[in-house]
């Protein structure tokens, strides 16, 4: 899939959280989403940022503008080498939290996307994708 | 540390969220709206939130609890103009904030609670009789 513009950025502290929903929205409103779906995508970042930072002991995320045949979206891969998660299935589920949240963070984060992946194994670290399309 | 300010307004308390808040800020803007409502004896705390362009679940939870905290002391919360895009998302994303009440603007959410101070005035009123 041809990615027209990409950019990494650390996940280490709280402020690095609302930095990810600056770069999330600059690439939301460059590929032109609508203001629905920027804030969609923008909420998921967000929430999967803060699991990164609180869970997976920090990490980092690559975002990208995507261009299929003209088609646009952004695309965002969260990735820390934490615990992992030994029951994905479960911690999907609304009301699952192993911690301070209200467990709707991967639920809701997949909920706000049109695709949605995680790869996680446990002692290794998770990796989450989503994509929101035009 | 930056604190989100909170302005005393006759017995309400105003706070205009015009940050993109990180969750420490957040935090502290718990704790600090709850001290203020003891300080001022405030029965209302009116939350602007038309600026935030997001509201996840960690900001929802805030919400929720600066809510169920002013309700224990007596004061009413509500959050006012939060724009359609979020409201949408929150909704999709599981949060019903259904411990907050909820206004379109800053002027009808004061009317909001100067109608529970005037309730709770009459009720004295009749207390007396």
């Amino acid at each position: 899939m041809p990615t027209t513009k990409t950019e990494r950025l650390d996940i280490r502290q709280s402020d690095d959280v609302v930095r990810v929903r600056q770069l999330t929205r600059t690439y939301a409103v460059e590929v032109g989403l609508s203001l629905v779906d920027q804030t969609k995508i923008i909420t998921a970042a967000s929430e999967l940022a803060r699991n990164t930072l609180d869970y997976g002991g920090g990490g980092h995320v690559t975002v990208e503008a995507l261009d299929q045949g003209g088609r646009r979206g952004v695309r965002l891969a969260f990735e820390d080498s934490g615990p992992g998660i030994a029951d994905v299935e479960q911690a999907l589920k609304d009301g699952f939290t192993s911690g301070k949240g209200m467990g709707l963070g991967l639920g809701g984060a997949k909920r706000l996307c049109n695709e949605f992946s995680i790869d996680s194994k446990p002692g290794l670290g998770t990796k989450v994708m989503i994509a929101r399309w035009k | 540390m930056d604190r989100i300010p909170i302005l005393k307004f006759g017995s309400a308390l105003l706070v205009t969220i015009q940050v993109d808040m990180h969750d420490r800020l957040a935090t502290a803007l718990e704790e600090d709206l709850t001290a203020k409502i003891v300080e001022h004896n405030a029965r209302g705390v009116l939350i602007d939130i038309s600026a935030l362009e997001i509201v996840d679940s960690f900001i929802g939870r805030m919400l929720d609890n600066i809510a169920a905290v002013s309700r224990i002391l007596d004061a009413d919360t509500v959050v006012v103009g939060m724009r359609p895009a979020v409201a949408i998302t929150l909704v999709e994303l599981g949060l019903s904030l259904t411990g907050v009440k909820t206004a379109l603007n800053v002027e009808r959410g004061m009317a909001l609670i100067q109608g529970r101070l005037s309730e709770s005035e009459a009720d004295d009123a009749d207390d007396e009789d």
